[in-house]
């Protein structure tokens, strides 16, 4: 990939926490308008990664850029979306009441109902978010990201919670995204869904310990079966 | 700066607000009714009521926009909304002024409603014009909701938020003349004292009330909202974009 071609660019990023080092020095690049998955174990840094492409992550070293641009620069505000892990809405508002506020920051007034139907929550518009079921809660915190149209997406495990069908209907957006141009940044648990992924990244203490396509890395640990893959990769690593 | 970011906070606030019955209920009947008891509490001490009665219309929302700012700021901060917001394309002034203007208004109508019980049943009088004391009301209300801004930014939990108000604000409200003259205290409480801005907020009210509309009141209301101006920057500042 050459430097023109990449929509976010992680150089050697270091990242401190509390006294603990999280991320001693990641390099990871993503393409445009792919759909990238991220996969690691609980606590291996995978939310202070997308954080830090985010820019609302404070970095210790090294250079986060998203499309051209440092992370965080008031120029992406409008060009990159973030949809946290814990649903970032107020869950003493409806549906409604939270995509119109939103909508009107983003100017997204006029996707509302498109987004809506993405995430398929049309018949709970005058609902509170409060009496939402958990996963109805994070699809509200999905339509919210999804609604400036933004050129990267950054989701922290959007599918937890969903039911099968949603999370297939919902891969299937992504991927139309993807092919319309969206650069998407998922992290996830699932095998099945890493594996409708275009480029994967492994990661585990911070650091990336394999990156390529599904077939690329079933190919690398000489097995068919992906999570077997993982655990043979993150063996040799 | 964007009219149509703080016009879209400022309505979010208030469908907040809105589904919040209770608070609302709280905000608008505790300050009349706190009002009637002291009448009655004061009956054998003619003239005490009449003294503090119209200072306290405007120094109720002050109390309550600051509590209520904190609490909603704080949770704006544990909730995650503050980082999605700071990851948006909007202003922290835009943010501040929209929940500024919905707190304001809240405080209109509480101190409308406080003045209509005082002067009207409690027959309270006032040389100064009682829409002027609404509108001070008010201009202490952002005061409230200023400082509230600021110091939810140093509570981690509601309880903490909570006791700021006796910490912060109470002290104030002891010095500021309400209930003994400050020039009565001694000499190290009156310099305390003219430091402190809930002091301007009282004297204004107590210049309204006793007719003074002088260039002494716009001093006061000058102070109050120069405070204001400078917590809310201060507050601005806390709002971080990016955080550990």
């Amino acid at each position: 990939m050459s430097a023109g071609a990449r929509a976010v660019d992680v150089d050697n990023l270091r990242v401190d926490r509390g006294g603990r080092t999280i991320l001693p020095g990641v390099s990871v690049q993503v393409a445009p308008g792919t759909v990238t998955g991220l996969l690691g174990p609980s606590g291996c840094g995978k939310t202070t990664l997308l954080r830090s492409i985010v820019g609302v992550q404070r970095t210790a070293g090294g250079t986060v850029t998203v499309l051209g641009s440092p992370a965080g620069s008031p120029s992406l505000r409008q060009r990159v979306a973030y949809m946290t892990q814990a649903p970032s809405v107020y869950a003493d508002l409806t549906v409604a009441e939270n995509l119109r506020y939103f909508a009107a920051l983003v100017g997204g007034t006029d996707r509302i109902d498109e987004t809506l139907t993405t995430v398929g929550l049309r018949d709970r518009l005058s609902s509170l978010v409060r009496d939402l079921s958990g996963g109805e809660r994070s699809r509200t915190s999905l339509a919210v990201a999804l609604l400036g149209a933004p050129e990267v997406l950054v989701l922290d495990e959007p599918t937890v919670g969903l039911d099968p069908r949603l999370r297939r209907e919902l891969w299937e957006t992504f991927h139309g995204l993807a092919a319309e141009g969206t650069t998407l940044l998922v992290s996830t648990h699932v095998m099945d869904e890493a594996d409708r992924c275009d480029h994967l990244l492994l990661m585990r203490d911070g650091v990336i310990i394999a990156a390529g396509s599904p077939a690329e890395l079933r190919a690398e640990a000489d097995t068919d079966d992906l999570e077997s893959a993982f655990l043979t990769l993150a063996e040799r690593a | 700066m964007s009219a149509l970011a703080t016009l879209a906070t400022t309505r979010r606030v208030l469908e907040q607000l809105r589904r919040d019955h209770r608070t609302l209920a709280l905000v608008l009947v505790v300050p009349p009714g706190l009002l009637v008891l002291l009448r009655y509490v004061l009956d054998g001490t003619p003239g005490a009521f009449q003294r503090i009665a119209v200072p306290l219309v405007g120094l109720f929302p002050l109390i309550v926009m600051f509590l209520v700012t904190s609490i909603a700021m704080l949770r704006e901060r544990t909730g995650g909304t503050l980082e999605r917001l700071m990851s948006l394309p909007i202003s922290k002034l835009d943010l501040l002024s929209g929940y500024g203007l919905a707190f304001a208004l809240l405080a209109a109508v509480q101190a409308t409603v406080t003045s209509l019980v005082a002067f009207g049943p409690l027959g309270v009088d006032t040389a100064g014009s009682p829409v002027l004391v609404v509108a001070l009301a008010v201009s202490n209300a952002l005061l409230g909701v200023a400082l509230g801004l600021l110091l939810s930014a140093f509570a981690t939990s509601e309880f903490q938020a909570v006791q700021f108000m006796p910490a912060v604000l109470l002290p104030q409200i002891l010095l500021c003349g309400l209930f003994v003259k400050r020039a009565t205290m001694p000499q190290g409480l009156r310099l305390a004292s003219a430091l402190l801005p809930v002091s301007y907020a009282y004297d204004g009210l107590d210049r309204v009330a006793r007719g003074l509309t002088d260039a002494r009141l716009l001093v006061d209301v000058t102070v109050v909202l120069g405070t204001v101006a400078l917590a809310v920057a201060l507050g601005a500042s806390t709002l971080r974009r990016r955080t550990p």
